[in-house]
């Protein structure tokens, strides 16, 4: 017997072509980074990630100091954020699951995800800045306030929500027999965390790192705001540096020649890639603990 | 063997529960402190004429933020008439054919799109808009502005519709209901709380971006409703006004950045409240 | 009584205020095996958390009465050394998902923190390990996550890394209940030939297992301890209605 399948193969069709239209857009994205960095990509070859000039005066853009500035600022935010959020994930998910205070933080941390990074930026110029000029002043290194550092402690933030968010899902989904196994072995509640929850969740929590990481590579108007935008590569914490995310920010709207934009798009194109990558990872890793660990 | 002795393990106990609390607090004071800070500067600012003024050329006092506010209204506009209907679609389309190769593949690149920095985006919507067209225009604003906000109402849409019992669709197809009519006439219906919120998270999403309008919308000094030229956004407008050398726009960027800033929080907590799961937004 | 190891006086407990275990005394003897049983839902677990303090561990649990481990009232001292004279085994078995067989037998040892040298180690894992007849079967295998056991060597497990700490009362709150029969025949062995170095105290509610293993008996009835006694006597002539009707299948 024929399944009376005429009534809403509209719809379904129309289902279908929406499904494979997001996977067309994101391959249209991927392929018009592609195409329009394409001028660069011939022309920069490889120096493009080993070089350290960009000039658009001599025509050589080498994007090595944007690279560097990205992962050094990335990196410093990451480590600062996964110790805030690993306390958050503990606190929130073993100690304090439910009650006043878990509520106010919980509210606390996902109202951060939501403030606009412009308000960051803008907060982080009035206070951060200052704040960081005064310390390179106590350590007799130039006073320019903005920076590597000033960056990264901004861009910690701004990320944390999301390890924090995942991690202390991960952890409240330890079992409770296992906990009380501990328990009853004499352990104390800090030693139950250690070294029963925190194994148990850590791939969890990993994957929630990675996917703080994707944020932090991409985060553009905060950083562009108190980096610096200096041009050099400098592994100097204290000086102004620079992120791909914030060259483009400043130098697109006003460049002009087809290599220069071209080399600038080239840069979006590595950031897509980089990003995209460290997501899938980090929702694969994610996945596959919670198949895997709680059955 | 040698025992750790239980003093120095309660010790160590309280201290380790201590830090975690400690640090905790070092996570979520700033919000604190960021949210009191807008609210005390910023709120001076506010006033009727600074909601309704132009900005005012360098020098001169008042001036106000009408253009950036109808701007982010267009802009917003034009991004939820497309990634709204579409994204929907694509969350019924992952509801019902999720576990299918194709439903996978799209999943997959739903959570890619929403992984993809906003930035990027601007430059894809520069391409396919801004170049063709030979000038800055809303309308590329708006594009990249959907694209921005389509994942989020499509995996929402996902979510409260797979929540969605059976029995429900069951019941109608047993009467005879046309599977469109079942999708939606009563399932959607059902789910319209939970698309709501994912909406009103895109729409919060959408309003703070400012990275990727830097070279589409661009920004316009004066009131323009016309998707076809730039326009000027809140959020565009913090950035310069606060980047600027004028103690004048500083105060401005204040006033806009409380308003900003009590929109998106009260589009935050008005859906906390419609759903009662946590979730970041991403 | 003589030879009682663990006494416990006009015990009271439960939840949000309401009692689930109502002034129960009892005496376990030392180096026997004492079952716990009655219908579902009479108290016998909750009772077996209080002995070790888990129960309190529970949100709105409250708990008066005195247990006297040694004379020593286990409410007066702190739950961690509590909890290390005593051991719980669990109905699931639950050993730690993250750690090898090795580690999750000397896991009681590790997690306090207490160091030792690896020939020691060796030879309290060995010893545990063979001490509940595990040690043929995974010797060849201490390295291997301890959830790749069938569920009965996972029991015996959790029972090695309770016993690793040389506790003195071992409490087992139905520890075969979610075993085939094999195995359960396998732990039931087992507690047979342990009594005689611990103090068993278990919670069932298999009417023929607590007549096949134990040596005392306690009957609760909703809260309440109806009757105690040798498990021969009791279950040919119990002194108590109630306990005889539990016995015949009335009720439970």
């Amino acid at each position: 017997m024929r399944i009376e399948r005429d009534s809403g193969s509209a719809f379904r069709t129309l289902l279908v072509l929406v499904g494979l239209g997001v996977s067309v857009l994101l391959a249209a994205i991927f392929l018009s980074l592609l195409l329009f960095s394409r001028p660069a990509l011939l022309k920069n070859g490889l120096r493009f990630i080993t070089g350290t000039e960009w000039n658009p005066v001599t025509g050589n853009f080498q994007a090595l100091a944007f690279v560097a500035g990205t992962l050094l600022t990335s990196f410093i935010a990451l480590a600062i954020a996964t110790a805030l959020s690993l306390a958050l994930a503990i606190l929130l998910g073993h100690y304090f699951r439910t009650g006043a205070l878990a509520a106010v933080m919980k509210t606390a941390v996902e109202l951060l995800a939501g403030i606009p990074s412009v308000v960051y930026g803008f907060i982080g110029l009035f206070f951060l800045v200052p704040a960081v000029r005064a310390l390179q002043l106590a350590l007799g290194a130039p006073p320019y306030g903005v920076g590597i550092l000033t960056a990264s402690v901004l861009l910690a933030f701004m990320i944390l929500p999301y390890s924090a968010s995942i991690g202390r899902e991960m952890i409240s989904l330890v079992p409770a027999d296992l906990k009380e196994a501990a328990l009853s072995l004499g352990a104390t509640p800090s030693e139950v965390v250690r070294k029963v929850s925190l194994p148990y969740a850590r791939s969890g929590i990993l994957g929630g790192v990675l996917l703080s990481l994707g944020r932090a590579l991409g985060e553009t108007m905060a950083v562009t705001m108190v980096v610096g935008n200096a041009h050099n590569l400098t592994l100097n914490l204290l000086s102004p540096g620079n992120t791909m995310a914030s060259l483009i920010a400043n130098e697109f709207s006003e460049a002009t020649g087809e290599v220069y934009l071209a080399s600038l798009i080239e840069i979006a194109l590595l950031l897509f890639l980089v990003s995209t990558a460290i997501n899938i990872v980090g929702k694969l890793i994610i996945k596959r603990t919670s198949a895997a660990v709680h059955p | 063997m040698r025992e750790a002795s239980l003093g120095s393990r309660l010790r160590g106990d309280k201290a380790f529960k201590a830090g975690m609390l400690a640090l905790s607090l070092v996570a979520t004071l700033p919000l604190a402190f960021i949210l009191g800070f807008i609210m005390v500067r910023g709120a001076s600012s506010i006033n009727w004429r600074f909601l309704t003024a132009l900005p005012a050329p360098v020098g001169e006092a008042g001036g106000g933020i009408a253009n950036a506010l109808v701007g982010t209204v267009l802009l917003i506009l034009i991004g939820s008439l497309i990634s709204i209907p579409l994204g929907v679609i694509a969350g019924i389309f992952l509801a019902e054919r999720g576990r299918t190769r194709l439903g996978s593949v799209t999943r997959l690149a739903v959570e890619t799109l929403m992984g993809i920095p906003s930035i990027v985006l601007g430059i894809v919507a520069y391409i396919w808009v801004v170049r063709p067209l030979k000038g800055f225009s809303a309308f590329s604003g708006g594009i990249a502005l959907a694209m921005i906000m389509l994942p989020v109402i499509t995996l929402t849409t996902e979510e409260t519709l797979l929540l969605i019992p059976v029995s429900l669709r069951e019941a109608a197809l047993a009467l005879g209901v046309s599977y469109p009519r079942t999708i939606l006439r009563v399932v959607l219906p059902a789910g319209l709380s939970g698309i709501l919120t994912g909406v009103l998270l895109a729409v919060a999403r959408g309003v703070g971006e400012s990275a990727p309008l830097l070279f589409t919308a661009f920004g316009n000094p004066f009131l323009s409703v016309s998707i076809l030229k730039p326009v000027a956004s809140l959020p565009l407008t913090i950035f310069n006004y606060a980047t600027s050398p004028y103690p004048e726009w500083h105060a401005l960027a204040w006033g806009a950045s409380f308003v900003l800033l009590v929109f998106v929080l009260a589009l935050n907590l008005v859906t906390k409240l419609v759903s009662s799961k946590w979730k970041v937004q991403f | 009584m003589e030879g009682a190891v663990l006494a416990i006086e006009n015990l009271s407990a439960g939840f949000d205020g309401k009692d689930v275990v109502k002034n129960v005394s009892l005496s376990i003897p030392a180096n026997q095996v004492t079952a716990v049983m009655g219908p579902s839902g009479c108290g016998k677990t909750t009772f077996l958390r209080c002995i070790n303090r888990m129960h309190e561990l529970a949100d709105n649990a409250h708990v008066t009465g005195t247990v006297l481990l040694d004379e020593e009232d286990v409410y007066r001292m702190n739950p961690i050394l509590v909890r290390r004279r005593i051991g719980m085994v669990f109905q699931r078995p639950n050993p730690f998902p993250t750690m090898s067989i090795y580690d999750n037998a000397i896991a009681g040892y590790s997690l306090n923190g207490t160091r030792m040298g690896k020939p020691e180690r060796d030879r309290i894992v060995e010893e545990t390990l063979r001490r509940v007849t595990l040690w043929e079967e995974v010797k060849d295998n201490l390295y291997r996550r301890g959830t790749f056991l069938s569920g009965g060597q996972q029991q015996r497990l959790c029972i090695a890394r309770a016993l690793a700490m040389k506790p003195e009362i071992l409490l087992l709150d139905e520890p075969t209940s979610a075993l085939d029969p094999k195995a359960t025949a396998a732990i039931e062995e087992l507690i047979a030939q342990l009594k005689g170095t611990v103090t068993i105290v278990q919670v069932t509610h298999n009417i023929p297992q607590a007549a096949r293993i134990s040596d005392f008996t306690a009957f609760i009835h909703l809260g309440e301890l109806v009757e105690f006694g040798q498990t021969g006597r009791l279950f040919t002539v119990p002194k108590d209605k109630r306990t005889e009707e539990y016995l015949s299948g009335k009720f439970g």
